[in-house]
């Protein structure tokens, strides 16, 4: 929606393809406070969030088509072709000189992670079971075990706790939470939950229904088997990551980077087919809606200027270096302020995000804190890549 | 006692000592806003309450469930499981405006509970 509006805003014509039944997207789900902070300036729940785009896209020219499907992305001409079906519409095309990718992403489930043990019913993925709980009305079981402590397991079991179910653990394979340390509060120490850190989910064992999981704790890298211990429960909770949902973009002959499974772009946050931009979680996996507006936001800025025969100059490459697991966008323009997202590999206290063009110290950030499940941010303006030749590298590090 | 400051996302650890009274001391913080905290979280710790409430038969029929819903400020955590039980006995009918109360003054704390979705 955000890009969209922001398109229309530069009078282009633009409409919104969308699978589920309404706009908005995971924040329809996602009922708890802590949405739109940045953006709004105040603590919105995920619906609040949504509505309040839902009313300025109702508002433009930017046509809806809701329940409907995309099947196909293809070079047509000069622009695109999109395949797309609805139960109302039947199968709809679309002809585009510009597309904005704005997919989102998926949950690893039980296979991503490979727990072994046996199939019965009763393993779901937290998303999935927010969406049971809070849409559809349904609880999917009464003793949990979140196995991954990211912030929809922490939220989840909040969740559960608070619909009456008994959650026995979350266990995390890590030595660090995922989630963030307010989480960790609200959802776990305000309802006595234990966290077990360092322990590996070993087994799930139940006949038809979950009975319960086996789990043995990591020291110094090893798997400690002979501790292991059980706890029983009927329902099992994954919060294990998430992947940016790119089959439609790999089917277009988009070319995904392996480090965040999103397509790698230029600084206009274009990938590498001509007139397919990319944003949101489709790219990479934000931890703030107000940082996936913001993205979007500067995506239909881009199109527009795309689509206005405006092209990024000279770009240079942007290389992630220490302790950093990647940066998107992977170019940026020297001629103006370019934003960029990075995910920390460490967590650290009173860091340091160190900046090197060429292999020369540029700039350097305090950061208080640094872990990988908080992404960090970082502004490149024209004075700070001013001494940028043809072909130089940007890198950016942590110490 | 030790806690953790869940103002904003850097979660300060927080060393909070009762001198008597009402009166404490905080360290560990790195802005004045984690002093407040620690007071409240002692004194009379509070908890925004989200939740998703039922919906009257014909929005069933129409496959709409659940109309989420939330605290209109943080509520006195030791009232939160009745302030639950308030919000799922409840039977919400269509159309609901976003802000739209729902409980007023619940469980006489002067905290409503507010539709945080429009539904048609």
């Amino acid at each position: 929606m955000a890009a969209a509006l922001e398109l229309d805003a530069r009078g282009k014509s633009v409409a919104i393809v969308e699978r589920e039944a309404s706009l908005g997207g995971i924040l329809e789900q996602c009922v708890h406070a802590g949405f739109g902070l940045i953006h709004f300036k105040e603590e919105l729940t995920g619906p609040e969030f949504a509505e309040r785009f839902e009313g300025r896209v109702a508002s433009s020219r930017i046509e809806v088509f809701c329940g409907c499907t995309v099947l196909g992305l293809e070079p047509d001409g000069e622009g695109h072709a999109l395949t797309s079906a609805s139960s109302s519409l039947g199968v709809l095309g679309f002809k585009a000189r510009a597309v904005v990718l704005a997919m989102g992403c998926r949950e690893r489930n039980r296979g991503n992670v490979r727990i072994p043990g046996s199939r019965p019913a009763g393993v779901y993925t937290a998303g999935l079971a927010q969406r049971l709980v809070n849409i559809d009305g349904y609880v999917p079981g009464k003793e949990v075990v979140v196995v991954g402590s990211g912030d929809i397991g922490l939220i989840m079991a909040r969740r559960m706790s608070w619909i009456g179910c008994k959650v026995r653990a979350v266990v995390e394979i890590l030595p660090y939470p995922s989630g963030l340390a307010r989480n960790i509060v609200q959802c776990l120490e305000d309802f006595s939950i234990p966290l077990y850190l360092s322990h590996l989910t070993t087994r799930i064992y139940g006949d038809r229904r979950v009975e319960g999981i086996e789990v043995a704790p990591i020291e110094n890298g090893a798997l400690m088997a002979h501790k292991s211990f059980a706890i029983p429960c009927d329902t099992v909770l994954l919060s294990v990551g998430l992947v940016p949902e790119n089959e439609l973009s790999r089917g277009a002959g988009v070319e995904l980077n392996p480090m965040t499974n999103g397509p790698w772009t230029d600084s206009y946050l274009m990938t590498g087919v001509p007139g397919v931009f990319a944003c949101g979680n489709v790219l990479h996996v934000h931890d703030l809606v107000d940082y996936a507006v913001e993205e979007a936001t500067r995506a239909g800025r881009f199109a527009a200027r795309w689509l206005d025969g405006s092209r990024p100059e000279r770009e240079l490459r942007v290389k992630a270096g220490a302790n950093v697991r990647y940066i998107a966008p992977a170019k940026v323009e020297p001629g103006r302020d370019n934003k960029l997202y990075l995910r920390s590999m460490i967590v650290k206290n009173d860091a340091a995000l160190e900046l090197r063009l060429d292999g020369e110290p540029l700039k350097s950030y305090k950061k208080a804190h640094v872990q990988p499940s908080e992404m960090l941010t970082a502004t490149l303006g024209p004075e700070d890549l001013s001494g940028a030749k043809p072909g130089s590298v940007l890198e950016i590090g942590i110490a | 006692m030790e806690m953790t400051c869940v103002v904003c996302p850097l979660g300060c650890r927080l060393a909070v000592e009762r001198l008597g009274g009402d009166d404490i001391s905080v360290s560990g913080n790195r802005c004045p806003r984690g002093a407040i905290y620690a007071r409240e979280e002692l004194l009379e710790p509070k908890r925004s309450v989200t939740a998703t409430c039922r919906t009257a038969p014909p929005a069933l029929e129409r496959g709409i469930r659940r109309i989420p819903c939330r605290s209109s400020a943080p509520f006195p955590r030791e009232k939160v499981d009745g302030l639950l039980s308030e919000i799922y006995r409840l039977e919400v009918s269509l159309p609901v405006r976003l802000g739209q109360v729902l409980i007023s003054d619940a469980l006489g704390t002067g905290i409503d509970v507010v539709a945080s979705r429009s539904l048609e």
